[in-house]
């Protein structure tokens, strides 16, 4: 069962193309996780996440300055190489300026037919960002409705929701499996639940979850006890060959704060009779990205709240190259952490990673962190 | 002999003075009992106006290019500001700001002078977060920051009552906060001044620049940077509505004697984003080759305000508001509409929109080429700049690209930059003469 999860990140195309074969349904691309896939679900729309596929390109250097990060160039390359030519739609919520110019560059080159620019707001610890949002999400239900041809009833957003919502309570739980002392799951495994999630019908995927967690967990020994945990936080992070690596020294990852991990799936939309405000306070006040993480640094705690409620020894940071938001945070972050006892490392990612040389450094690290059991 | 008379802009010296005075303000603002404050260029500055005429701010980015213009400061600045943990490729203008901080070291003489608020706005993915640093690295000062991502203004987008509602609400919040950490009693009519004097600041400025569509241009984009650089450092200050005033006066009469800014102009060009601060003697160089570049999307419209048209296909500057306000609320929701439409603002949401308005100065400017800094110092501006390239050079216009760091002089060649200056000149079929 827990295979399933591999096999779906490996066949991300052929899956979405199957399921409109299936289903007649359309297919929304989308590049941030403040997207409310809630209202594609009320619309019968099948939300996938487009992400790079970690292979070095030369079809991005007309659209994007050098300096802009190779996420974004990832993403955009596998746009203009036609991987994600079933998509009938593609949106982005507003969050960093990098990925947004993945997305203006794929919708000016590569058209779908219906594209949509959601202004989530930045300053989401103002109370006047709620009403804002709200506002921004009922003229978004509005273009969808027509993109579709039907409209959304409150019926329809509240399949939405509990689709959403099921799927988060899922992985929440799949995640706290995590926290035993040995844990019944790698690192790497979670990862391809997590990033699998943003990609497969909800409930499809929420069903697989739930069987893995009741039926295939209980009682697995991977014989991670002993080994050093780690998190692993910073800039979108998909990179299974890193994943790896890193467990592959004698650690295991228990946890994570990424948009393509916990982030996603963190908090629920707590239903209310105005199921569109609902929404909207879920997005507002889910863990904040860096771009949105201002005046306060709320990442601070959240962070040191899952170090310690996953029991980790250390955390790396992982930023992907010239990725600002983030570059703005770890100072602090680190700070932070090594402020409860969690050492850090920090790693600069790329579209593919020296897997040798970064081996060396993870190696050093976790030799620095078993030092404290041998003295 | 030159092919066009030219002058010294009599008004050159006194936007120096402004500019001295501004910096000297702040410094001195607590020796007579005065506040300061510190926010980002494009920051409403209306605002904290409003809590007294002893109230001085100082902006950072241009504060940032000063720096750079200081080489051996900016060095020193952006090497305490890697020391510190921050990463090289960040703004670097930030850089420089911040490491004024940690070398306790004011650009313009003395100690760094402390602030004693942060009143900043956003819609880079650094604005806030900048200041956020800057509040940490000096132990925690009081910050307030205004998000103004709400999405493309006309033509481009529609400013829907919401979005208005949204901003307008948090500039409102921002004023009983800033009653709250300084003690003072807020001055509606103090407020709606300001206001006043940004949109004339802001519009006026437009029009001196609309005025180099003339052949000769009277003013060059080198000379530009120290004109438009006042309203970055206090659009509402009435010191620089008054000085644009007084400018737009004289340069129009410069187009009405054909006084030129470059007397052997032969071909005009036009760059973008912010300039290598430590090299403006690239554009010194175009003049050899009788060449001025007469602006840019960056130089007109950072503070600038213009609306664009696509119907007759050009940029023109944005009227007053029909009447001032009377409320704080009116004030804020006008400030706010009014700053919205800033063209600058507009690419932040898609590239064409930027494409259509830079096309609209080509045509409209009788423009050769166009020069684009691809600037590793902002990711903000340069946003879509790549993308920009295709979209001129699809209309026929030739462009040169340059790399570059508009404050941090380790990343620009100056050397390279003259080379790629003169393939580009043979490519405009322009040669070299005398001056």
């Amino acid at each position: 069962m827990i295979e399933m999860f591999e096999e779906w990140y490996k066949s991300r195309h052929e899956y979405a193309k199957e399921w409109k074969d299936k289903t007649g349904g359309k297919v929304m691309g989308f590049f941030c996780t403040y997207v409310p896939e809630e209202i594609l679900l009320a619309a019968n729309v099948l939300p996938v996440r487009i992400l790079g596929s970690h292979e070095p390109q030369n079809v991005t250097e007309p659209h994007i300055f050098g300096m802009y990060c190779p996420f974004c160039r990832d993403c955009l390359a596998q746009g203009l190489l036609g991987r994600y030519d079933y998509l009938d739609g593609m949106m982005i919520a507003q969050s960093c300026l990098h990925i947004r110019q993945a997305f203006t560059s794929w919708k000016k080159h590569m058209p779908p037919e219906f594209t949509y620019y959601l202004p989530m707001p930045h300053q989401v610890q103002s109370p006047r960002s709620i009403p804002f949002l709200r506002s921004e999400l009922e003229t978004f239900k509005t273009a969808v409705e027509q993109w579709v041809g039907k409209e959304i009833t409150d019926a329809d957003l509240d399949r939405g929701i509990e689709l959403m919502n099921a799927s988060r309570q899922a992985m929440r739980d799949l995640y706290d499996t995590r926290k035993t002392a040995n844990p019944p799951m790698t690192g790497l495994e979670a990862m391809y639940a997590a990033v699998s999630n943003q990609w497969i019908d909800k409930a499809e995927h929420t069903a697989v979850v739930r069987d893995v967690i009741q039926k295939e967990l209980p009682g697995r020994n991977l014989g991670l006890e002993g080994k050093t945990r780690l998190m692993i936080l910073g800039s979108e992070d998909d990179d299974t060959a890193f994943v790896n690596m890193v467990e592959g020294c004698g650690s295991v990852i228990v946890t994570d704060d990424h948009c393509t991990g916990s982030r996603y799936f963190w908090n629920q939309v707590e239903p209310e009779e105005d199921r569109l405000l609902a929404i909207a306070k879920r997005y507002i006040t889910r863990p904040a990205c860096p771009t949105k993480d201002w005046p306060q640094r709320t990442r601070l705690d959240h962070v040191r709240m899952l170090a310690k409620q996953w029991d980790v020894a250390g955390a790396i940071i992982i930023q992907q190259k010239f990725c600002d938001p983030h570059e703005l945070d770890i100072p602090e972050q680190r700070k932070s952490l090594d402020g409860i006892g969690v050492p850090t490392l920090f790693l600069e990612l790329d579209v593919t990673v020296p897997v040798g040389q970064f081996k060396i450094r993870v190696e050093a690290f976790l030799e620095m962190l078993a030092e404290d059991d041998l003295f | 002999m030159a092919k066009y008379p030219t002058e010294t802009l009599l008004s050159w010296s006194k936007a120096k003075e402004i500019r001295e005075t501004y910096y000297k303000n702040y410094a001195a603002a607590h020796d007579k009992g005065g506040i300061r404050w510190v926010g980002g260029a494009w920051t409403f500055d209306a605002v904290p106006a409003g809590l007294g005429g002893d109230v001085y701010s100082l902006t950072s980015e241009p504060y940032g290019a000063s720096c750079a213009f200081n080489k051996d400061f900016s060095t020193r600045a952006m090497e305490a500001a890697e020391t510190a943990g921050y990463a090289r490729d960040l703004c670097a203008y930030m850089r420089n700001y911040w490491g004024s901080i940690l070398m306790n070291e004011y650009a313009f003489g003395g100690p760094f002078p402390k602030p004693d608020f942060i009143w900043q706005d956003h819609i880079c993915c650094s604005h806030a977060k900048w200041y956020q640093v800057v509040s940490e690295l000096e132990g925690g000062i009081p910050m307030f920051c205004v998000d103004v991502a709400v999405g493309p203004a006309e033509p481009f987008g529609t400013l829907t009552e919401a979005k208005i509602d949204y901003v307008a609400g948090q500039i409102l919040d921002g004023i009983e906060w800033l009653e709250k950490t300084t003690g003072r009693t807020y001055d509606d009519e103090l407020f709606i001044e300001a206001c006043w004097n940004d949109f004339r600041s802001t519009s006026k400025w437009a029009q001196v620049c609309e005025l180099n569509k003339a052949v000769p241009a009277p003013l060059d984009e080198k000379t530009m940077y120290s004109l438009y650089v006042l309203a970055t450092l206090q659009k509402s200050w009435g010191v620089v509505a008054d000085y644009y005033d007084e400018l737009y006066d004289e340069v129009k009469d410069r187009v009405e004697r054909g006084i030129a800014a470059v007397p052997n102009e032969q071909a005009r060009v036009m760059s973008d984003t912010q300039p290598p601060w430590s090299a403006l003697k690239l554009f010194r160089y175009l003049e050899q080759y009788g060449v001025v570049s007469v602006g840019s999307l960056y130089t007109f419209g950072l503070e600038g305000m213009w609306d664009f048209d696509p119907a007759s296909g050009d940029l023109v500057p944005r009227p007053m508001p029909s009447k001032k306000p009377t409320t704080r609320e009116e004030a804020a929701r006008e400030l706010v509409r009014w700053h919205l439409h800033k063209p600058e603002y507009q690419h932040f949401y898609d590239c064409d929109y930027k494409s259509q308005m830079m096309i609209a100065m080509c045509k409209n400017y009788g423009l050769s080429g166009v020069m684009l800094h691809y600037n590793r110092g902002c990711e903000g501006l340069s946003l879509g700049i790549a993308e920009n390239r295709l979209a001129i050079q699809e209309t026929g216009y030739p462009v040169m690209t340059f790399e570059g760091n508009m404050g941090d002089e380790r990343e620009f060649d100056l050397g390279r930059t003259m080379q790629r200056v003169d393939a580009f000149m043979e490519t405009l079929g322009v040669k070299k003469v005398a001056a």
